[in-house]
Parts: structure tokens; C-alpha cells; sequence
């Protein structure tokens, strides 16, 4: 029997001062993150903010410094640029929409035919997006999330209790927040794909929490003379090698998607990279103390044994 | 010791049906497919997202209000046409508001007369007319205001579709979307722009009179480059005479290949407009430049017949979307009902012209609200550099569960496969279109397989710890497991349906994967697995379990 861990007995339960300052800062940081994206100064994606994306493969390699010049020189002024190495693709955004009389994508194109003549090169993609509808995408996103979240607490408090429910939504939005946050950070960009890779690391997160929820209700009921931070600390012990080689097996399939999976999927599985590490450890070391801070009263599950 | 025929025949089933419903998505093993079985078969699978295979989503808005102003256009130029034949001279009838008419006139003995004609406009009524004597006002009523509205996106939405229908694309979908979007989806288009352009085009085709007396007063540029036109306009804008505008006929240089313009003095009065076409084909002329021939239904041709009859040696112009393509001089009348539309056209833009005349004018501009473009080169890297990655990702965690759980593990790796199998042929079967969130719908849900078959496998060795035979710990893992494996998938089952519901566009796809994801993983994780440990319990006494 080949294992990661043998019999473990690690006092998580103890560590949750420090795991509560470390979760308190993530958290913090996804707020401001949260305030910034509604204040319409964060780094929105064009499918939310609305504007224009235009994405350009070249022959030849092509310099950023002189190809914001040849935008700017032609009344093209704050265009984002960003290139994707060795394939010479150019990725061109701007955040002023296309009016019914001019597509602002194809006067893109044409600036790069006229001042790169020298240089061929295709378009990948371009996309362009009204205001309107950026509004009503993150309407919808976030009535969904927040649909999602009383579901998962209802559920979970019926299965459970009250308590599980919240520390169960709590830990996930936690998650949710530090990926955000991390994001903010790094100043990358906040795209659909991100918000959908954000809603999988809920998922996943959720999970991950109920599985070890499940073991401190069976271990509640088994156990009932032992204190509840002793029942916590086992229980999670228990499964620990279970969450850690379910990590280790998405971390396997995350990794080569976000080196090699090509730009479009890069952020989106660093997203969920970054969610799987949080998830786990929010399980153990958020989920579980949170328990601890509203000990069970109504003492429900136990009668139920 | 429990039966296993009944699940392992389930098991049989469900394979068989995923791959009949997943092989219409793989053409180069479906066209090998005898006919006899493919008529029997579904013949159609997954269809790959725009983001995947490259091509068009268009979002666009009909501008509504820009509907009823042409409505309550025609209304006027037809007024004008009835007082003129009627012989009473007014002296202007124009459109003074969105939906407002004002008609002008010297002498106010006229007013009750023109006031009876309102019946002849039974969608205007007439308003605050009575204080004056020189002027009446009609409005559009509200209830007509609405239909036309309601009309114009049911109009635009049966054009945009012949139109395509006639552009040649494969599987279109041209949908309404809420009260007055239109959403318009061209996979697999290898020419976006062009394709763009016919769907937007108006194509509003006009026969208007020049006003060639007129023309010389103003002294227009004989010729000017393309986007001075705007200079042209200020300058003459104050001596253009009423009932009159000033279009541009567009010309390309033979020597140089430059866009150029003809100012041209027009009347605005319309002769005749696209409505009463009923063919428009591409025909080369002698000098092998193509052109398109026009063919009036019966009563275009007789209007057409008497228009030329009336204007002989007078110059008209054909004006499509306010831009003269011609100005002919008009020879003779013209019997028989076809007229050429001429102009200095590449083959591909004739084409297009024929293609939008024939498929009729758009109610009113369109307005693009959203537009993506991906290009077939970024969506064949995508699924390549996609692909390539997530099968290495899947060896990856095959060989791990392999090394980590021995024989067991192989059982986990066959419920990936079968995992994966049921999902991409439920996919198939309900003809979903598989986008990159959709992917990451998969690529999360066979993360919760091997999760699942995690959770047992821990809950097995837990038992084989203490002590218990084999087939005990077996029944005991996958006992103590089930409450967790359900209660995990039933939380996040209820994420998934809340995106279902709640999302749009991307999200949802990616929630129709996980939800159905989700129900295939129960199946696998407690019958598909299971199965198969029972089956080895049953045939061989198990001392010893390789987990």
C-alpha cells in the first residue's frame, strides 16, 4: 500500500489564530478587488466593460513600443497591448465601442496594414462588445452566484446544520475572494473565462468542505464524549490524506493546461490552480475552525444517530 | 453475495449508447460507417463553439425609432405625390418630429380640403391644428408606432435569414433574443467581414430624379477623394433648394485603384424603391465588368415603364443605402421591366449587391451590439495546444492513480474513460455545443470522479486497517462513502443549476456540462466501479486487495 501520509494527528484546530489572520488578508484583499470591479476601476475584461479586442498573428515579430505609436499616431490613444511570445501574436484592446458608423476593429486592422505593410498578418480574433451588454452579463453573473450560494446554504444546513451551512458558504466565498484578490494584485485580467473559472473553484471548493464536513458529523455522532475541537482535529485528520491526493490529482491535470493548454486557457487554469490550493486549504484550516468559533448548540445531528 | 449481471448489462448499455450517439462528432470514423447503419444512427453530435472552430456572433439592435421615421417618410412622400396629382399646391410637407407630419400651405381655403385627406392616412390623426390656418399637423398614432416596431425586428430578422440562407454557411442560427435584439451566429466563417458587411447592409435601393437644373447653380467638385465628402456638404449646404440633398456617386480609378466620389444634386422625391423587385442576378458585361440586372415584379414594371416614359433625356439615379451607384441618362422608356444596376464592382461585390437586393431591404439600420470574431487559425490553436494538454494532464493522473492505488487504481482509471465516454455522448445526444467553459465543465466534473473513487479507496483501506475481509472493507468503503460522494455532488449540482438558470451565454454551457457531469459521476463512482470489485470478489476468492 503505497501512501502520502500514514496515521496523522496534527493539531489543525490550534493553528486557527494564524490561519484566521493569514484568511482575514486574502479575504480583505478580494474585497477591495470585489470594490474596484463595481466601481468600474478594476482590470474588466472587455465582455464586461465593453470596447474592443482585436488579436493579430504576424510573420514577423512585432515591437509593442512601435506598434502603440502607430496605434497612437493614428487616434488610437490607450490601447492596451499585450503580446504572446515566440508566436508573434499581438493582442490589441480598447475600451471605447464601436459606433453604428465606425467598427473601432476595423480601423485596428487597417493602422496595422498601412504603417506594418512589410509585416503580414492574420486576425485571430476580434472582438467587440456595447456597453449594454457587459451591464447585463454581470447583472446575470452575479444573481446566479448569489442564487447558487442560498442554495449550497439551505442544503447544507438541512443535511447539517445551520452552522455547517455558513461555515461551508464562508470558506467557499473565501476562496472565490482570495483567487479575486490575487488576481487584482497581478493586475490580470477579469475576463468571463476567469468568472466561470472563479464559479468552478466554488465547485470544487464546496466539495472539498463537504467531505470533511461529513466526517465530523459521522465522528460527532460516533464520538460523543470527546470536546468538539478533538472530534474537528480528528476528523480532519482522517481524510487528509484523501484531500491531499485529490488536490495532488487536479494540481496534475492544472499544471500542463496552464504552460501549454495556449493563451486562452492559460488564465483560466491558473484561475483554478490557484483556487485548488485555496480550496484545500480552506477546508482544513478555514471551514473546520469555523465550526469551532459557534459551537453546536441544538446538539441536532447527534440526535439523529 | 449480490447478483452483478443485471448492473454489468446496465453497464454494457450505457457504453453502447455513448459511443452510437458520440460518433456523428467524429467525422473521419463516421463517413467509414456502413449506410445502412448510419441511417439508423443519429446523424448529428457535438457541435464545436465559435470560440473553437472560428466565426461570427453578432449581437445587434434594430433601431426601432429609425423604423417608424422611414414609415412616416414613405407616408409623406406619398401625401406629396397625392396633392400634386390632385392639383393643390401646398408649400411643403415635411416630417418635423419622429413620428410628426407638417403640411404647409399659402391659402387657407386649401385647409379643408387637405384636412379630408387624412382619410386616405388612417394611422395619423391630426393635432393641435386649429390655431393656425396655413398649417396642419398629423401624427403618427401610438398603436401604429408599435406595430411598425414590432414589425421591423420580425422584418429584419426574415432578411438577415434569406440572406445568409443565400451566403452559404453551415448550420446559421439567426435568432430574436429578448424584445429586440437579434443574435446571429456564422461558424466556420472564413471571411468574417465580408459576411458582416451583407448581413448589415440596408440595402435599401432607391430610383431618385437628378435635379440637373438645379446642379449648375451650386458648382459641386466634378470629382473628390473618398471621406472629403463631408466638406462638400457644409460647403454647398445653404444653396442646396428645398425638396433636394446631395448624394455621392462612389468610382474607383482604373490607373491608380482609388475610391473616389461624384457629387450629384438629387431630388429627394423616391420613384420607385427595392420593394418592387422581384430577381436581381450578376451578369458580365462586355468589357468583362460585372453588373447586376434588376427584374421589376408586374407593377414595378409598369411604375418603372412610366417613370422612363415621363423623364426621357433626364438623368436618374440609382441610389442603394444613400450612395448613387449610377446615374444613367434615361434613352427611351423602358417596357419589359429589367434595368441594370451598373458601377464599378469587383465580382465579389456584385455578388453580394444581387445577394442582398434579392433577399430585400432591412426595415431600418441595424445596430451592432456585440460582436466576436475568432479567427479559424485561433481556434484550430486552441484546440490543438487544448487538447495536447489535457491528455497529457490525463495521463498524468492515470499513471497516478496507477502507481497510487495498484489494481484499484486501473478500476479508477476505467471509471475516468467511462466517465468521460457517457459525458461526451450525453453531450451528443442532446446536440450541445461544447465551448472552452464547457470544457471546463468536463475537466472539473472527471475531477470529481477521481475524487469520488478517492473517497472509497481511502474508506477501503480504512477498513482493510482494521482488519476486515476484503469483501467486507469493499462494502463498507463504498457504504461510509456514498453519504459523502452524494452530498458533495448534490451541493455542487445546486451551483450548477443556479448558473443554468440564472447565466448566459458561456456560463451556461459550462453548467449543462457540470450538471450532467455530476449525474454521470454518481452512476460511475457507485455501479460502474463497484461492479467490477464484486466481479472480482465473485470469481476469485480475494485474500488480499492491490489498493
Amino acid at each position: 500500500m503505497l501512501e502520502i501520509l500514514r496515521k496523522t494527528n496534527i493539531d489543525f484546530m490550534g493553528q486557527r489564530k494564524w490561519a484566521f489572520l493569514f484568511s482575514g488578508i486574502m479575504v480583505v484583499l478580494g474585497i477591495v478587488a470585489l470594490v474596484q470591479i463595481a466601481r468600474g476601476s478594476a482590470n474588466l475584461g472587455i465582455d464586461f466593460s465593453g470596447g474592443t479586442a482585436v488579436q493579430l498573428k504576424f510573420d514577423q515579430a512585432i515591437r509593442i513600443d512601435e506598434a502603440r505609436k502607430a496605434l497612437e499616431a493614428n487616434g488610437l490613444d490607450n490601447a492596451e497591448l499585450q503580446e504572446f511570445g515566440q508566436e508573434n501574436k499581438l493582442l490589441i484592446r480598447l475600451k471605447t465601442s464601436t459606433t453604428i458608423e465606425e467598427k473601432v476593429a476595423d480601423r485596428v486592422v487597417a493602422v496595422f496594414t498601412k504603417e506594418f505593410s512589410s509585416n503580414h498578418f492574420v486576425i485571430d480574433s476580434s472582438t467587440e462588445i456595447g456597453p449594454t451588454i457587459g451591464q447585463k452579463l454581470q447583472e446575470d453573473a452575479l444573481i446566479a452566484i448569489i442564487i447558487s450560494f442560498a442554495g449550497i446554504v439551505l442544503y447544507v444546513a438541512a443535511r447539517f446544520e445551520l452552522r455547517f451551512g455558513i461555515a461551508a458558504a464562508v470558506a467557499t466565498f473565501h476562496d472565490v475572494l482570495a483567487v479575486l484578490g490575487a488576481f487584482y494584485i497581478l493586475d490580470k485580467e477579469i475576463t468571463l473565462l476567469v468568472v466561470t473559472a472563479l464559479l468552478t473553484l466554488a465547485g470544487y471548493s464546496m466539495t472539498d468542505t463537504v467531505v470533511v464536513f461529513d466526517r465530523i458529523r459521522e465522528n460527532l455522532r460516533m464520538r460523543r464524549r470527546e470536546s468538539e475541537e478533538t472530534i474537528i482535529n480528528n476528523a480532519v485528520n482522517q481524510v487528509l490524506s484523501r484531500t491531499i491526493v485529490t488536490s495532488l490529482t487536479v494540481v496534475l491535470v492544472l499544471i500542463p493546461l496552464t504552460l501549454a493548454g495556449g493563451e486562452v486557457l492559460h488564465d483560466f487554469s491558473l484561475a483554478l490552480l490557484w483556487g485548488v490550493i485555496f480550496g484545500t486549504y480552506s477546508s482544513v484550516f478555514v471551514a473546520s475552525p469555523l465550526l469551532m468559533l459557534w459551537p453546536g448548540g441544538s446538539g441536532r445531528l447527534l440526535k439523529r444517530s | 453475495m449480490k447478483k452483478v449481471g443485471g448492473r454489468l448489462t446496465l453497464l454494457a448499455l450505457v457504453v453502447v449508447m455513448s459511443v452510437i450517439f458520440f460518433l456523428p462528432s467524429y467525422p473521419p470514423l463516421y463517413h467509414a460507417l456502413p449506410d445502412l447503419l448510419k441511417r439508423v444512427m443519429p446523424n448529428k453530435g457535438i457541435t464545436l463553439g465559435l470560440d473553437l472552430q472560428g466565426g461570427i456572433h453578432l449581437v445587434m439592435e434594430v433601431d426601432e425609432d429609425r423604423a417608424v421615421e422611414i414609415a412616416v417618410d414613405r407616408s409623406v412622400a406619398s401625401l406629396q405625390d397625392q396633392l400634386v396629382d390632385k392639383k393643390i399646391p401646398v408649400e411643403s410637407v415635411t416630417r418635423t418630429g419622429p413620428t410628426q407630419v407638417t403640411i404647409q400651405f399659402q391659402n387657407g381655403d386649401l385647409k379643408a380640403q387637405i384636412q379630408k385627406m387624412i382619410d386616405d392616412y388612417p394611422t395619423f390623426s391630426e393635432t393641435e391644428s386649429a390655431g393656425s390656418a396655413n398649417r396642419l399637423v398629423w401624427e403618427l398614432r401610438e398603436a401604429e408606432a408599435k406595430r411598425i416596431k414590432d414589425s421591423a425586428i420580425n422584418q429584419a430578422l426574415e432578411t438577415i435569414r434569406n440572406r445568409i440562407d443565400q451566403f452559404g454557411v453551415t448550420e446559421p442560427i439567426v435568432q430574436r433574443q429578448g424584445l429586440k435584439q437579434i443574435v446571429v451566429q456564422l461558424p466556420g466563417v472564413k471571411e468574417p467581414k465580408r459576411a458582416r458587411d451583407l448581413i448589415k447592409e440596408t440595402a435599401l435601393l432607391e430610383f431618385k430624379m437628378l435635379d440637373e437644373d438645379n446642379q449648375s447653380r451650386l458648382d459641386l467638385p466634378a470629382r473628390i477623394p473618398k471621406d472629403k465628402e463631408q466638406e462638400v456638404l457644409n460647403q454647398a449646404e445653404a444653396k442646396i433648394p428645398a425638396g433636394d440633398q446631395i448624394l455621392f456617386e462612389r468610382g474607383v480609378d482604373k490607373d491608380t485603384g482609388r475610391e473616389y466620389r461624384i457629387p450629384y444634386l438629387v431630388k429627394k422625391r423616391v420613384m420607385l424603391t427595392g420593394d418592387v423587385l422581384s430577381d436581381a442576378r450578376v451578369s458580365i458585361g462586355q468589357f468583362n465588368d460585372p453588373y447586376v440586372s434588376i427584374t421589376f415584379d408586374s407593377k414595378g414594371g409598369r411604375e418603372f415603364e412610366r417613370i422612363t416614359g415621363d423623364n426621357i433625356k433626364k438623368r436618374m439615379a440609382i441610389v442603394l443605402d444613400n450612395t448613387i451607384y449610377s446615374a444613367p441618362v434615361i434613352q427611351d422608356r423602358i417596357t419589359g421591366g429589367h434595368a441594370q444596376i451598373t458601377g464599378t464592382f469587383s465580382m465579389q461585390e456584385a455578388n453580394d449587391l444581387a445577394i442582398v437586393l434579392r433577399a430585400g431591404a432591412l426595415p431600418a439600420p441595424l445596430k451592432i451590439i456585440q460582436d466576436l470574431t475568432v479567427g479559424p487559425s485561433l481556434g484550430k490553436d486552441s484546440i490543438e495546444k487544448g487538447v495536447q494538454a489535457t491528455l497529457f494532464a490525463g495521463a498524468m493522473v492515470v499513471v497516478f492513480m496507477i502507481v497510487y492505488y495498484r489494481l484499484s487504481g486501473v478500476i479508477a482509471d476505467f471509471a475516468l474513460v467511462l466517465n468521460l465516454l457517457c459525458l461526451i455522448g450525453a453531450l451528443s445526444a442532446l446536440n450541445a455545443t461544447l465551448t472552452l467553459p464547457g470544457i471546463a465543465g468536463i475537466v472539473l466534473t472527471i475531477g470529481m470522479g477521481v475524487d469520488s473513487n478517492v473517497l472509497i479507496f481511502e474508506r477501503i483501506r480504512e477498513e482493510l486497517r482494521l482488519g476486515k475481509a476484503v469483501r467486507l472493507a469493499v462494502d463498507g468503503g463504498y457504504d461510509k462513502a456514498l453519504l459523502t460522494i452524494v452530498d458533495s455532488h448534490v451541493t455542487t449540482l445546486i451551483t450548477g443549476v443556479a448558473l443554468f438558470l440564472f447565466g448566459t451565454g458561456p456560463i451556461k454551457g459550462f453548467a449543462v456540462t457540470l450538471c450532467l457531469g455530476i449525474g454521470i459521476n454518481l452512476f460511475t463512482a457507485l455501479i460502474g466501479t463497484k461492479v467490477i470489485f464484486d466481479l472480482l470478489n465473485q470469481r476469485h476468492k480475494v485474500e488480499q486487495l492491490s489498493i
